[in-house]
């Protein structure tokens, strides 16, 4: 019937030199989907819209909209 | 000395069971629960006592063969030894139960008396909702938010055309 003696030492050692490589890797890959998928864009997104803003365009809209307290729509 | 005096600190009931023949009572009765137990555990892999307590006569001439050269045990027997000292194999002590499927229908079962509960609530329990969640409301509130540019850039008022006044495609 002998069985192989099982491995008696060095159980968590073999664990880790498995899993930490593994573990490093994925969090890397993690971190990169995350920038270039995430934050990369919205850095463009934001850079785009502000390129073509004009401030001064957006808030007469605004005000004319109504939603400012400190100055009122044109006319009355 | 010192272990009577170790004892007079455990208690007075501890001197008459514990040690000795005080006063010609005798020693106390020992419970089975008192006395090394047998389990199976994982973690507890020699236990402090073995399986069979009382051998059969087949298994007392198997104890004294064990006393020998073990070279000379076949496979059964070398099993029926380890049977006499131990209930089950780790690998059988290890197996899993079919208790999870108790166990998801008690989670299905918990969770479906809890909708009932919340829908009697909503019927029977609750006021009316406020009048924010009327579409006239709504409608006033989303046309404020466009107004208001809320989150131009990636967000809400980025999906509307302001030109065309309309949602973007």
């Amino acid at each position: 019937m002998s069985l192989a003696k099982p491995a008696m030492r060095g159980l968590l050692g073999k664990r880790l030199r498995f899993h930490l490589p593994i573990a490093f890797a994925l969090s890397l890959v993690a971190a990169a989907a995350f920038k270039y998928g995430v934050t990369e864009p919205r850095k463009q997104a934001y850079a785009d819209f502000y390129k073509q803003y004009d401030t001064t365009k957006e808030f007469n809209n605004m005000r004319e909209a109504g939603v400012f307290e400190s100055v009122r729509p044109t006319g009355k | 000395m010192l272990a009577t005096r170790a004892i007079s600190l455990v208690g007075k009931r501890a001197i008459s069971t514990s040690i000795c023949v005080r006063g010609g009572h005798g020693v106390a009765k020992v419970d089975d629960y008192a006395l090394p137990a047998y389990f199976d555990r994982r973690e507890n892999p020699l236990p402090d006592v073995q399986f069979v307590t009382e051998l059969s006569a087949e298994q007392k001439s198997l104890k004294e063969k064990e006393k020998g050269s073990w070279a000379t045990l076949s496979n059964e027997e070398k099993i029926a030894l380890y049977r006499i000292s131990f209930k089950q194999s780790f690998a059988e002590m290890n197996e899993g139960t079919k208790e999870w499927k108790s166990v998801i229908a008690g989670m299905f079962f918990f969770i479906g008396m809890t909708g009932l509960v919340v829908l009697w609530q909503r019927k029977f329990v609750y006021g009316p909702v406020p009048p924010t969640f009327e579409s006239e409301w709504k409608e006033k509130e989303v046309q404020r938010m466009l107004d208001m540019r809320i989150n131009p850039v990636e967000g809400f008022s980025a999906k509307w055309d302001y030109e065309n006044k309309e949602w973007k495609k």
